[in-house]
């Protein structure tokens, strides 16, 4: 436990900083602070559907930087369904379905083809922004509106925190359970133990009998999944309509937030928070006016942040052994 | 026939690709006989169609080497797109911002500077890879939305134009690449660089160095080759080909800097290294070919009524093709095909 405080000692000061400066601005300006971190929360999500996908596929041993893909498509195909059909929640299983499909296409062509995996990805983004952009159509709109909003009654009655994480949309509370349902996968069910030991020696886990394709297709798959949630999370319901290229780098920043993370889905989501806590103070900053004339620059702040973190982490962060080999018995 | 024999996974690939492209166009309602006849038709019926593809195809080929020269060794640059209008912004502000100069130096000039400028922004992600193990796929990326929100801002500010418009003003006649009738100079400085590349890896020792690192970087270390300064330099001389494909760009097709030039050409330059199978002169047919389908694209919607995005879903399925040799193989059963690798974990350096 001692060593545990000492090796996550930044982590803990980080927190701490964080939460007081927090507190001190919520007791002189509550609607401001309470409107940033809701921001940061709904600019978090997206990134950690798609950062859960990333580390799914990286814990057996796949690297998949068709994230960015995967969520262009399904906020595509998700926009599409749900304006058809007028169903928010088939639009929803649609999303997923497509983030399944291309998960599994990743799996094929790394796995059974032993392609190349960074080409893989690169194939499945452009496939999605082609398609994404031949397919689209102007002017649809969603019959029902974006996903409703859902407060938790007395919770959502508390000073910040309650505006903050008890009055959301669904898809922003099904990401929350997630990052714990993801964790307990990984960290306390022998799948898990499967899908690590896939990922750092997959010879050794055959040799106990544990097939590396079926790990690494299953794992792909449900990733694909997750993905297609933060796909239909963006056009369902953080925008309510499609626009082309809307992914907008995200696939790639969850990345970098797996990577800052540590591939542990708790990381991940401190991670996400980060980026989400940059993404929101560029909105305030443009919303109150602040460098109005050079938006560019408050444009650049996620992208930056990105880049510093990833060189200032990256080293001391330690990959999964067997990331992006291709796995073949002999 | 023996010089076919390294082509016949791209033209497999391409064949395939076109195939499968014919049966979307079907599917979604359009007649594939009649798009590609268009796509043809304004591509390479005319003089002035042929020297339109042409000049699509130079930043093609500009960008297609960047890809190609950094995957020898053993870097994925994704970057392109920013490297390409960092090189193009620089390249119009020594266009416009000097009068008085001879063709013959303020050309050139434009065309160095917006190079460097494509270099030194490549090299960014060559430093951070080199001394931090940050993977270049993410940085280069990063550093393409930085590249983008960096030149706009130039564009609407310093370097911004009289009028409402946030782009440069128009480089002067001194230092424009200019058209030859119908053919565009700028094909020609392309190409160049196209052998200057093959060059400069098959015949010098830092293309020797360069292949050792993206062959076995181990291998490399233990030969004495400093592997972070092959990294950092072969990053650079990639932004240095993206930069040049902006500042001929700039130079040579639209006059000036204007946001949103050639996006997508990141992509595309992948699609072209791997058609061309890294190999740089291999790289000026791809280009041909991808900027003949971007020529006819417009013609393609005019005629035939096809939303020109068809061509990045056929993009696409081309890569697919020549990225997994395998499926290419069902048709060659007892040749060996060389594979394209470039995955390393991340943070390995």
């Amino acid at each position: 436990m001692n060593a545990l405080l000492i090796r996550s000692r930044w982590v803990i000061l980080t927190v701490v900083v964080f939460v007081v400066i927090t507190l001190f601005t919520a007791e002189f300006q509550q609607d401001q602070t309470t409107a940033v971190l809701a921001s940061a929360l709904r600019q978090s999500t997206p990134l950690v559907f798609g950062a859960l996908c990333g580390v799914l596929c990286e814990r057996s041993g796949v690297v998949n930087i068709g994230i960015e893909g995967q969520m262009l498509l399904s906020a595509f195909v998700g926009f599409m369904v749900a304006s058809s059909t007028g169903s928010l929640l088939a639009g929803i299983l649609a999303g997923m379905l497509t983030g399944a499909l291309m998960g599994a296409g990743l799996a094929g062509l790394s796995v059974t083809l032993q392609g190349d995996q960074i080409i893989a990805g690169a194939v499945l983004n452009i496939a999605a922004f082609g398609i994404s952009s031949y397919f689209f159509q102007q002017g649809l709109t969603l019959p029902s509106g974006k996903t409703p909003q859902v407060s938790f009654g007395p919770l959502a009655d508390l000073p910040v925190v309650g505006r903050v994480f008890f009055i959301n949309r669904p898809l922003t509370y099904l990401s929350l359970i997630l990052i714990w349902v993801v964790w307990f996968v990984l960290f306390r069910t022998r799948w898990g133990l499967w899908t690590r030991s896939v990922g750092e020696v997959p010879s050794a886990a055959e040799t106990v009998g544990i097939s590396v394709a079926r790990v690494r297709y299953t794992n792909l798959i449900a990733g694909g999944c997750l993905a297609g949630l933060g796909g239909a999370y963006l056009s369902l319901e953080a925008v309510g309509s499609f626009e082309r290229m809307m992914t907008n780098g995200r696939g790639f920043v969850a990345l970098a937030v797996m990577i800052f993370g540590r591939w542990n889905p708790i990381g991940i989501w401190g991670a996400a928070l980060l980026f989400g806590y940059a993404s929101a103070v560029q909105t305030q900053l443009q919303f109150r006016g602040w460098l109005a004339d050079d938006p560019q620059f408050i444009g650049m702040i996620p992208y930056v942040v990105c880049i510093v973190v990833l060189a200032g982490f990256v080293g001391r962060a330690r990959p999964p052994a067997a990331v992006g080999q291709p796995y073949s018995r002999e | 026939m023996r010089w076919l024999k390294p082509a016949a996974v791209p033209l497999i690939a391409v064949g395939l690709a076109l195939g499968i492209g014919a049966i979307v166009l079907a599917v979604s309602g359009a007649n594939p006989i009649e798009a590609y006849g268009a796509l043809i038709d304004g591509s390479l019926s005319s003089q002035k169609t042929i020297g339109r593809t042409l000049e699509k195809a130079t930043p093609l080929i500009m960008g297609g080497l960047a890809v190609a020269f950094a995957f020898r060794a053993g870097l994925f640059n994704i970057g392109g797109q920013g490297q390409l209008v960092v090189g193009g912004i620089f390249a119009a502000a020594v266009g416009f911002g000097f009068e008085g100069l001879p063709w013959i130096i303020h050309a050139p000039l434009a065309l160095l500077v917006g190079a460097v400028a494509g270099a030194a922004w490549g090299s960014i992600a060559g430093l951070l890879k080199a001394t931090s193990g940050a993977h270049e796929v993410i940085t280069t990326i990063m550093l393409n939305f930085v590249a983008l929100n960096l030149t706009d801002w130039l564009a609407s500010n310093s370097w911004k134009d009289e009028g409402i418009l946030s782009r440069t003003p128009a480089v002067e006649e001194s230092a424009v690449i200019p058209l030859w009738g119908s053919f565009p100079t700028g094909f020609l400085v392309a190409v160049a660089a196209s052998f200057g590349c093959w060059y400069l890896l098959e015949r010098t020792t830092l293309g020797f160095e360069i292949r050792s690192v993206g062959l076995n970087g181990d291998a490399a270390r233990y030969a004495g080759i400093s592997v972070q300064r092959i990294i950092v330099a072969t990053m650079a001389i990639s932004g240095l080909l993206a930069g040049a494909g902006g500042a001929i760009e700039t130079q040579g097709v639209i006059g000036r800097y204007e946001p949103g030039f050639n996006a997508g050409l990141g992509f595309n330059g992948i699609t072209i290294a791997l058609l061309a199978r890294n190999h740089p002169l291999g790289v000026i047919p791809a280009a041909l070919l991808i900027g003949a389908m971007e020529a006819g694209g417009s013609m393609m919607q005019f005629n035939a009524d096809v939303a020109p995005e068809i061509t990045d879903i056929i993009e696409a399925l081309m890569l697919l093709f020549v990225a997994t040799p395998i499926v290419v193989r069902w048709f060659f059963s007892h040749q060996e095909i060389a594979e394209v690798s470039v995955t390393s974990g991340w943070g390995s350096s």
